[in-house]
């Protein structure tokens, strides 16, 4: 029984996503695809215990998840059930002659990241269908309550399947808007991790998503540099916090404890989507994390590349958290007074209630010998910081 | 599938309409577009609806006929008409909501038709 559970656990986690994707991918029901895998998993515990574990545990999964599927399929008054029962029915004929069946899992990415779906379900959606995470993991990771997580997700199921939301690679000419989507879902889960620490964040689940990404889209630039920087900001996860806990500051970390691994990983991909010579975002900030990630092998930081990768972005994403990063870097590279110009040329009314603008300006004022300026800079600072690691570590500066 | 493209207008597209100026470029830019669905052959019906000033709305409770003057929302956009068009999906439907004159300055809103109940 032991052994069958653990097989069973095995194989869920190894291929739910695939499972999950090449069950809806005919009928867009993933709903019903999840509820057929799960009567499968049962069906195989109980099964597996008794006769061992099959040679293709997989392909007895998406067999007995078949049977459920239209099982299901024929108990509810929808209008394709008919024909999504035949179709289920000839494919596990032909399936069980040809065993390869084919990764949907492309597909299912692209349809949880949808432009149609509401974009708080995006990435949730994704964890749980291409994962297999349970609603409540997910509602904890995004600060939210388990039944208003579990509720936007059978929504998001549930227009999916109504609106005829089709399981297909987009075409060329949509291909970018709608792998950015993709792109953005991949990388709010992997924010969760960032801003909550250590423990609770989805970082790890993010990585995996992007490896797949890469995977499935081994010509898009941008996957590779998605992931690239999720794996140079993985890489010093260890540095982060200092033995009790505190924040340490990017400059101020011991680039001992960063992970050559991850960093090697993070910078192969970063070469081959450079072969492609076209902008991205993603790239560009892998890039700038790359230029970081030299400090362990050079013992300094390239602060003019650094200048140069955030007036490139500037350009091209002006986000309020680039203008302020470059901000900062050019106040390193050029002198405090540098970084405060930048600085006061953003709209107030953006940077108002936004904590790094306030904190970088601190910093420089500080740099720049304006200490009275700068402790009312820093007050603020304290009051928006939502972490407290962040926050106690801004308090010591005052 | 059957989605319903359902065209919302502003009170000045309204208005437009009755602006002999104004209504030859207006009705011009819809019947393009509607055209452009019925050549693509995936017209299934539709229809152009008159304003919000003509519509009337009614509501029964207890018994009783309460009759209103006006739409059954007060609101910036109001249904222009409508049509149903047969489409693969939802990305197709969506490809002709977005060609429709109105969706430039006010909204299209898709949904699919319920199918018919199963026999």
């Amino acid at each position: 029984m032991a052994d069958a559970r653990q097989a069973a656990e095995g194989v869920a986690r190894a291929s739910y996503g695939r499972l999950v994707a090449l069950l809806s991918a005919r009928t867009r029901d993933i709903a019903a695809a999840e509820d057929a895998l799960a009567e499968a998993f049962r069906a195989a515990l109980e099964t597996w215990s008794v006769r061992g574990v099959p040679e293709r545990p997989e392909a007895w999964l998406l067999i007995a998840a078949r049977r459920a599927f239209g099982h299901t399929l024929r108990h509810r008054a929808v209008r394709d059930a008919a024909a999504a029962t035949l179709s289920l029915l000839e494919a596990e004929t032909h399936g069980e002659a040809s065993p390869v069946f084919p990764d949907e899992r492309l597909k299912l990415l692209f349809v949880c990241a949808h432009p149609a779906i509401d974009g708080a379900a995006r990435t949730p959606l994704m964890l749980q269908t291409v994962l297999g995470l349970d609603a409540g993991r997910i509602a904890a990771a995004f600060v939210t309550a388990p039944a208003t997580m579990a509720q936007r997700l059978v929504r998001a199921k549930a227009k999916i399947r109504d609106a005829g939301i089709r399981f297909e690679e987009p075409d060329a000419d949509a291909l970018p808007a709608r792998l950015a989507s993709v792109l953005s879902a991949i990388y709010a889960a992997y924010g969760t991790g960032w801003d909550e620490g250590l423990g609770t964040g989805l970082t790890g689940e993010a990585i995996f998503l992007g490896r797949l990404l890469v995977a499935l889209q081994p010509d898009a630039p941008e996957a590779r540099g998605l992931l690239a920087l999720m794996l140079h900001c993985e890489a010093r996860a260890q540095a982060r916090r200092g033995p009790d806990g505190a924040y340490v500051r990017l400059a101020e970390q011991d680039t001992r404890l960063w992970s050559p691994e991850l960093i090697a990983e993070a910078e192969g991909h970063l070469i081959v989507a450079a072969r492609r010579a076209t902008f991205g975002r993603f790239q560009t900030e892998a890039a700038i994390q790359s230029v970081h990630a030299q400090r362990a092998v050079t013992g300094t930081t390239d602060l003019r590349a650094l200048c140069t990768l955030y007036d490139l972005l500037a350009e091209h994403a002006p986000t309020i958290g680039v203008l302020v990063s470059r901000a900062a870097i050019h106040g390193e590279a050029s002198g405090p007074e540098i970084g405060l110009a930048l600085l006061d040329a953003l709209d107030s009314d953006r940077v108002a209630s936004y904590q790094s603008f306030w904190a970088v300006r601190a910093h420089l004022l500080r740099a720049a010998g304006r200490r009275a300026e700068a402790a009312p800079a820093l007050d603020r600072a304290i009051g928006l910081s939502d972490d407290p690691a962040v926050r106690a570590y801004l308090a010591r500066q005052r | 599938m059957q989605y319903m493209l359902i065209y919302k207008e502003t009170d000045a597209q309204f208005a437009e309409r009755e602006d002999p100026e104004k209504a030859g470029p207006y009705w011009g830019a819809w019947t393009a577009y509607i055209g452009a669905i019925a050549q693509a052959g995936v017209m299934v019906s539709g229809n152009g609806l008159q304003g919000p000033h003509a519509a009337t709305t009614i509501r029964v409770r207890d018994g009783r006929r309460e009759v209103q003057d006006g739409p059954y929302a007060d609101a910036k956009e109001q249904l222009g008409g409508y049509v149903i068009v047969e489409a693969p999906d939802l990305d197709a439907a969506l490809e002709w909501a977005a060609r429709a004159p109105s969706a430039a300055y006010a909204s299209v809103e898709v949904r699919p038709v319920l199918p018919p109940p199963a026999p």
